[in-house]
């Protein structure tokens, strides 16, 4: 949804025809190393630009937060304090507290999980479904493919989160719903890159050669296909997971995922509202994550994108 | 340009065989846009079979109403539950065909006249933020390609905040600067300009960074391409080359996605208007999707999905009207 979510249903922006920036910020490999014989681990430090590693390091730090939440802080998210209630941020609560004193930051660490979870998830089911598509579309005869192809039209005639709402108008709202809403949402996106990319693989010498040596459809799939395309895949989950974070987050901001008492960023941002003039905090935290996470996985899947291209 | 045009006159043939092209490509169109309308309509009529728990208790109120067996075979009765399944779906697709989308649960009144009394709110909503995001990424994209260092970090930010702001925050961030902070706007969307001031921005800020991002990359390759060149060698200024020539090539890919771009407002809208406590379809939808109002649900899709493909279909008929090249190749897009 919002004008940002849906993206990833496009090419980027900065797909296709990306040229060198235009102020020197990204150079093809060949310009970066002059000498070109740089050792293993400095090639690959080399090639770094400073936004992915920033990327990185945030979404390892989410990582933590998600498996591991009482590393990070000693406080119980659910866990109330009416005498606190609306602290701004201080020394003592980073991220101050909300209306029942609830410590703001140990639920943004918290809520890592629950946005984490949903992302991968979501992007899962939705990569699953696209590739079965894609799959059935981009190898099988011409009818599946036409059938296929009409179907994902069907399916893109309801823009952004409509089929997500559609789907949880009958399966009631909750996370888990929430959830295969957004995979299902996000899947006719995909099956369309993901056939594309069979469908050109398809017509290349290597797998011409396989076939005249006798291999098996199965096998040339396995053999040929499927790892041709997941290098593409990967770099698709990864834009995918960010714009599944925010997809979930809109969802429980509109009531429709998780409810508030929950530890989930959309959902406290959402509860944060009636409050929005006397303690900004409240809403301000929880999205701030939101857009963090996204950033950093988008930043990494382009990275990735980048690098798929220039191999 | 007279002996170009004189040459195309001579052809006449040809470009009747070019009408008869378009003529093809609109009925194609059309006939993919009323296929793809019928099969949405099947699958949502199928899809909500699907909902745990009988319609006519839903009708009155769902399962905590204790409606009598009287009453449900009366609500059964009246909004032709009692039918065999596939002559209500031919009901459902006669009656969606001509307009009549039923009776909403909760409101009981004609889901036509709920629709029609958002309808307006939200295509204000989305066509002025479609228009807004447009001029800020043109600006964007004639300044970002001119610009050093500067202009390539802000197109970063940028791209970056296209893909990761999400509206809701978006949207409360500004409510926070501009309703909260600076008193300048209000923080509930009133009628009237200054209450579409804040909604909108939420919505065109991060279309504008996707669209200029998208400009962008196509000026600077439209500003390499021969037509430019040529256009340079003619002795026209350098303004000129880049508001005629570089422009019009850049718009192409941003006019195609146009028709995305506003179902992702549409989808937007369901969100800001929340955000900002403004009547319009998308909070009718979400208010129908909270308390399963079908009737409601299915006629905001449809009409949706309406307008969606009615928009795309204009989109590809700009683009061809803006790129000679397509209209040549004859549409296969």
């Amino acid at each position: 949804m919002s004008g940002s979510a849906g993206a990833p249903l496009l090419p980027s922006p900065v797909g296709g025809e990306r040229r060198p920036g235009a102020g020197g910020g990204e150079r093809g490999p060949g310009l970066r190393e002059p000498g070109g014989r740089a050792s293993g681990a400095r090639r690959i430090l080399g090639h770094l630009h400073s936004t992915e590693i920033v990327g990185a390091l945030v979404l390892l730090l989410l990582l933590v937060a998600a498996l591991a939440p009482s590393l990070l802080t000693a406080t119980d998210p659910l866990g109330i304090a009416p005498a606190d209630a609306f602290t701004p941020p201080s020394p003592g609560h980073w991220f101050g507290t909300d209306e029942s004193g609830r410590d703001i930051f140990t639920r943004v660490v918290y809520g890592a999980r629950s946005s984490l979870l949903i992302g991968v998830a979501a992007t899962g089911i939705g990569l699953v479904l696209a590739v079965i598509l894609g799959s059935l579309a981009g190898l099988g005869p011409r009818g599946v493919d036409f059938g296929v192809n009409r179907l994902l039209e069907v399916l893109f005639a309801f823009p952004g989160l409509l089929l997500a709402l559609l789907f949880i108008t009958i399966f009631g709202p909750g996370v888990a719903t929430s959830t295969i809403a957004v995979g299902l949402a996000t899947a006719p996106g995909y099956a369309r890159i993901i056939r594309s990319e069979i469908r050109s693989i398809r017509g290349s010498g290597y797998i011409e050669a396989a076939t005249v040596l006798g291999r098996s459809p199965a096998q040339i799939f396995r053999r040929h296909i499927l790892p041709n395309v997941a290098a593409g895949l990967f770099a698709l989950a990864t834009l995918g997971i960010g714009q599944a974070i925010v997809w979930a987050a809109a969802l429980s901001f509109l009531g429709l995922g998780a409810v508030p008492p929950a530890a989930e960023w959309g959902a406290m941002l959402s509860a944060g509202r009636t409050y929005i003039s006397v303690a900004w905090w409240l809403t301000f935290f929880p999205g701030a994550f939101v857009v963090l996470a996204a950033a950093s996985a988008t930043v990494l899947g382009r990275s990735l994108q980048r690098r798929n291209r220039e191999r | 340009m007279t002996a170009l045009h004189a040459a195309t006159a001579v052809r006449a043939p040809r470009r009747r065989r070019a009408a008869g092209r378009a003529l093809r490509w609109a009925a194609t169109r059309v006939a993919g846009a009323v296929f793809v309308l019928w099969a949405v309509a099947t699958l949502i009529f199928f899809g909500i079979r699907l909902i745990p728990g009988d319609p006519a208790e839903a009708i009155l109120g769902g399962p905590g109403s204790r409606a009598t067996p009287e009453a449900l075979a009366q609500a059964r009765a009246e909004f032709g539950l009692d039918q065999p399944l596939f002559t209500q779906y031919l009901h459902e697709l006669g009656r969606l065909a001509t307009g009549d989308f039923g009776t909403s649960y909760a409101l009981k009144v004609p889901v036509g006249q709920v629709i029609l009394d958002g309808l307006g709110s939200t295509l204000i909503l989305t066509v002025v933020s479609l228009a807004v995001a447009w001029l800020f990424a043109i600006a964007l994209a004639l300044w970002a390609t001119r610009g050093g260092r500067v202009a390539s970090a802000v197109s970063t930010v940028l791209e970056i905040v296209a893909a990761a702001v999400p509206n809701f925050w978006l949207g409360t961030i500004l409510i926070l600067l501009f309703s909260v902070g600076l008193g300048w706007l209000p923080a509930i969307s009133t009628p009237g300009i200054p209450g579409l001031v804040l909604p909108v921005l939420t919505l065109a800020i991060p279309l504008a960074g996707f669209l200029g991002q998208l400009m962008r990359e196509s000026v600077l390759n439209a500003l390499d391409a021969p037509f430019t060149v040529s256009a340079r060698a003619r002795g026209e200024s350098e303004t000129g080359v880049r508001l005629i020539h570089a422009l019009r090539h850049a718009a192409l890919p941003a006019i195609s996605l146009s028709g995305w771009a506003f179902g992702s407002l549409i989808s937007g809208a369901v969100v800001v208007e929340t955000v900002f406590a403004r009547p319009g379809l998308g909070r009718t939808l979400l208010s129908a999707v909270l308390i399963r109002d079908v009737p409601v649900v299915i006629g905001v899709v449809m009409v949706v999905a309406l307008v969606y493909i009615v928009v795309t279909i204009a989109t590809d008929l700009a683009d061809r009207f803006a790129d000679p090249r397509l209209r040549q190749k004859g549409g296969d897009r």
